[in-house]
């Protein structure tokens, strides 16, 4: 069975459904890929190769920005991407408000 | 595909015929639970509403719940000194058609005689209830909501994402759909308001995460905990995402509060954290709330996600449960509906199941029932909030 599965079309990263060894050669895009390292069940792998500052599409949505480039078959997580969100909403800002 | 609906005389259909038993404050609720419990759950349910003070809201989710398609006739169950408006909940029920009528503790003497007053009510009623006429029904008719609970890391991976192809296939079958739990949206206010139909809903949108997010801060909820890291999640907008997805890919057409009901065919947020700042507690208590706040908005069925294993349904429309783990699915079959961790196990794709869930969706509503129905699951609850009502670009022209 697949190791990984996209959850969106536009996904440039698949989830791994099968926790991955380190060195292992899994199909992406119709080609071996070898694995550097040991990935569990929930994490993203890289589908395609991803530029630094790219955006990482999951759900078919930006989550994110990679930090650094990313090739195929890498784990995507903290080390190599970060979130996007700015709270537009601060409870400090709120209560100044409120309490002036 | 089409069924054989229910149809009521304000022009409202509906995919279940139950009569209500209404209890309007906590000591009303054993009585009303001895009538109730003579009748097969299928028949009679009992729903209620424990708060002796007055509240506007669970006024209107009554008025909206005791209306709703589903339902056929009400008892109410008053004990004569709580403040609910027993009079205008009643003359509502009977302008829109139903049978209607209301017992109360105080005057007619106490438990026994409430009791068997309330009896003879129901078996009069039940046969003119069970006559009402038939309709046709096709699934441009239908509303259906979605809410997810017992989540776990699976629940964003399989059941989620399915829900969402289901959705997907609503809207594109002129259907209603309806998502919810803005506290669960929290990082995505920009990527949920590029979906909305027009600018002036997609500032309603944005508005209704930052209220939420500040609702939440002021409960003292985090967001993001490292437990989510460990099981792969990045960012705040990858873990909302999870819950949100079940909204799938259609245009955002409005935004509801709990009663408000959509007007249009479509995709509809329904904003569930109360306005102003935090009066009665925690935005909802449990799973039930939310499910009860659907059927208010009008949800003849409702899609329920779980990792963990929630066994609930509830009163009023049949709960269809679509489980996203594999191994929870096989501990709890008897209570899930659809096995979405068969994904994970190879046997299925994110499509497929979402197939399915819109398959199940057509048949629960020409009258299969649904595993938390067989159970007699009727789960229900009703609690104190504070709404401020929908602005004029909530819903679409």
């Amino acid at each position: 069975m697949a190791k990984l599965i996209k959850l969106h079309p536009l996904d440039n990263v698949l989830i791994v459904v099968e926790e991955i060894a380190a060195g292992e050669r899994l199909l992406i895009n119709d080609s071996m890929v070898y694995i550097p390292d040991a990935i569990a069940i929930g994490h993203k792998v890289a589908e395609v190769f991803i530029e630094a500052g790219d955006k990482i599409i999951k759900y078919g949505v930006s989550i994110g920005s990679a930090t650094t480039k990313i090739a195929i078959g890498m784990h995507v997580h903290l080390h190599n991407m970060k979130s996007d969100y700015i709270p537009t909403y601060t409870i400090e800002k709120s209560f100044r408000e409120t309490n002036d | 595909m089409q069924w054989q609906g229910y149809f009521r005389k304000d022009g409202r259909k509906g995919i279940r015929n139950y009569i209500l038993v209404v209890y309007l404050v906590e000591c009303a609720h054993h009585v009303a639970r001895e009538i109730a419990s003579q009748f097969r759950e299928d028949t009679v349910q009992l729903i209620g509403f424990a708060g002796c003070y007055p509240n506007e809201y669970a006024d209107r989710m009554m008025n909206a719940l005791c209306t709703h398609p589903n339902v056929g006739g009400v008892l109410l169950v008053s004990l004569g000194c709580e403040s609910f408006k027993r009079e205008r909940l009643e003359e509502n029920i009977r302008a829109s058609g139903r049978p209607v009528h209301t017992v109360v503790i105080q005057e007619a003497g106490g438990t026994k005689k409430t009791i068997t007053e309330g009896l003879s009510w129901l078996q009069e009623s039940i046969p003119v209830v069970a006559a009402v006429s038939r309709v046709r029904m096709t699934v441009d008719e239908l509303i259906v909501g979605t809410i997810c609970g017992g989540s776990d890391a699976t629940s964003g991976m399989t059941a989620n994402p399915a829900v969402g192809r289901a959705f997907n296939k609503l809207v594109a079958s002129k259907g209603i759909a309806i998502f919810e739990e803005t506290g669960e949206m929290i990082g995505l206010e920009d990527i949920m308001s590029s979906r909305a139909v027009n600018p002036e809903l997609a500032a309603v949108l944005k508005a209704s995460v930052e209220k939420a997010a500040r609702y939440y801060t002021l409960m003292g909820h985090g967001s993001f905990a490292p437990g989510n890291a460990e099981g792969g999640l990045t960012t705040i907008e990858e873990k909302s995402m999870g819950a949100y997805c079940k909204s799938g890919d259609s245009p955002i057409s409005g935004l509801i509060k709990p009663g408000d009901r959509p007007t249009k065919p479509g995709l509809y947020l329904m904003d569930v954290v109360p306005d102003g700042d935090p009066k009665f507690g925690f935005p909802n208590i449990n799973d039930n709330v939310e499910i009860a706040e659907m059927i208010a908005s009008g949800c003849h069925t409702i899609l329920f996600t779980t990792g963990r294993g929630s066994v609930v349904g509830s009163a009023i429309s049949p709960v269809i449960k679509i489980c996203a783990n594999p191994q929870t699915y096989q501990r709890m079959s008897d209570d899930m509906d659809i096995n979405a961790g068969a994904v994970l196990t190879g046997r299925t794709t994110i499509d497929e199941v979402g197939d399915d869930i819109f398959e199940s969706i057509l048949l629960v509503a020409a009258g299969r029932k649904t595993c938390s129905e067989e159970l007699g699951h009727q789960e229900f609850i009703l609690t104190y909030k504070t709404f401020t009502p929908i602005g004029p670009a909530c819903l679409p022209a």
